[in-house]
């Protein structure tokens, strides 16, 4: 069976797709035999399957999976108090205050604090995710500029990182502040 | 064939995400970094590929992921999590993309009709580019001009297809068109490719040349 390049060149992707059945691929086979146009279209094509089909050509801009991480964890923050309603936040906040005072005595011999400047955070719900680095002084809402493309970011709750030392910051933390 | 797609590993992966997203949905939310981790990138170059633009598509690939977190209750179990979360970015790249009128550059191709039938006009030797070339910035570079300038239809399915590596079937799905025109569609757009890079050398570093300075089509 003769077929046309035109032919051939419908056919061709479904050919490097395996989409053809037996007896027109061979047809196909016996058509590059003789065709060097033909040919080298399907070589150029299948080289171009390849060259876009590497990893290499998606280019991910650096930073982009731990913005959205962060991005994401705001909103899931977001969407999780607006679920609950603020006033379940409300109430969760006067029990830690409660707690919070019974506890003076307690936080005095909690870790020292990672700054000498800094007021330790005053009801601040102890379940609340934040986010600190190893060499912070502060703790952090997963949005805060502050925090910039740091990689080395552990995200923890707020009562963790008060054990460990870490202050509100001054900035998204700052409802948590005396002053 | 590659396009039968439904794997014993696809139907293992399928049933943990399944898992997943039983979780996310009765609470769990932070397991939903787990969902999307495998597809982060795809989300990603699904956007750029509209959008032609980093900032405009990472902005674009946040707020589709924002989407699926909080549709999560709307997906239904018998799509695939991927093809809905593709869906997804495609229309928030696509809506964008009208609001920011990018079409200016909108290339003639896309008005062809798909039944057409396309006419190779180059048949030279094709000059082979070794995939080690990829390394070279201006290399792929120079591939991602090739594919931005072909028209919307034709790109979006090169880029699931060719590029994400979904089969013909789950192209058609994601982009809701038969499969006949992802075949078709695909045709053109490797040909295109093809001849538009066949004047790309890339041992010399020369620019993306069109055949005799004439486009193709």
């Amino acid at each position: 069976m003769v077929i046309s390049c035109q032919e051939v060149w419908r056919e061709i992707s479904n050919y490097l797709d395996a989409e053809v059945d037996p007896n027109l691929r061979a047809v196909l086979d016996e058509h590059f035999r003789g065709c060097k146009h033909c040919t080298a279209v399907l070589d150029g094509t299948r080289n171009v399957i390849q060259l876009y089909g590497d990893e290499r050509m998606i280019e991910v801009p650096l930073g982009f999976s731990h913005r959205l991480h962060r991005r994401l964890e705001g909103n899931m923050h977001g969407s999780r108090r607006s679920f609950l309603g603020w006033m379940v936040a409300a109430a969760a906040a006067v029990v830690t205050i409660g707690a919070v005072k019974l506890a003076s005595s307690v936080s005095s011999r909690a870790p020292e604090q990672r700054s000498e400047h800094a007021q330790p955070g005053v009801g601040v719900p102890p379940d609340l995710k934040v986010v600190v680095y190893e060499r912070g002084k502060s703790f952090h809402a997963p949005t805060c500029t502050f925090i910039h493309d740091r990689t080395d970011l552990r995200t923890i709750t707020a009562r963790e990182a008060q054990q460990q030392g870490y202050v509100p910051c001054a900035r998204c933390m700052k409802q948590y502040l005396k002053s | 064939m590659p396009d039968e797609g439904n794997t014993l590993g696809d139907r293992a992966q399928q049933s943990s995400e399944e898992t997943l997203i039983r979780r996310i949905r009765d609470g769990e939310h932070d397991l939903f970094y787990e969902l999307i981790r495998p597809y982060e990138r795809r989300v990603y170059a699904t956007a750029f590929a509209i959008l032609r633009n980093e900032a405009d598509a990472e902005d674009a690939a946040q707020e589709a992921v924002l989407k699926a977190f909080k549709h999560i209750r709307q997906f239904r179990a018998e799509a695939k999590f991927s093809t809905w979360l593709t869906q997804i970015t495609l229309n928030e790249a696509r809506m964008r993309k009208r609001k920011e009128h990018v079409h200016m550059m909108e290339p003639i191709v896309d008005h062809q009709d798909d039944e057409g039938n396309y006419v190779p006009r180059d048949f030279a030797d094709w000059r082979e580019i070794p995939s080690e070339t990829l390394e070279r910035k201006e290399v792929r570079e120079k591939l991602a001009e090739a594919l931005a300038s072909l028209g919307d239809k034709y790109r979006e399915v090169f880029v699931l297809r060719d590029m994400h590596h979904l089969s013909i079937e789950e192209t058609a799905k994601t982009l809701g068109v038969t499969t006949a025109s992802v075949k078709t569609r695909l045709l053109r757009a490797r040909l295109m490719l093809r001849e538009l890079l066949a004047g790309f050398d890339a041992n010399l570093s020369s620019k993306l040349s069109f055949a005799k300075g004439i486009k193709p089509w």
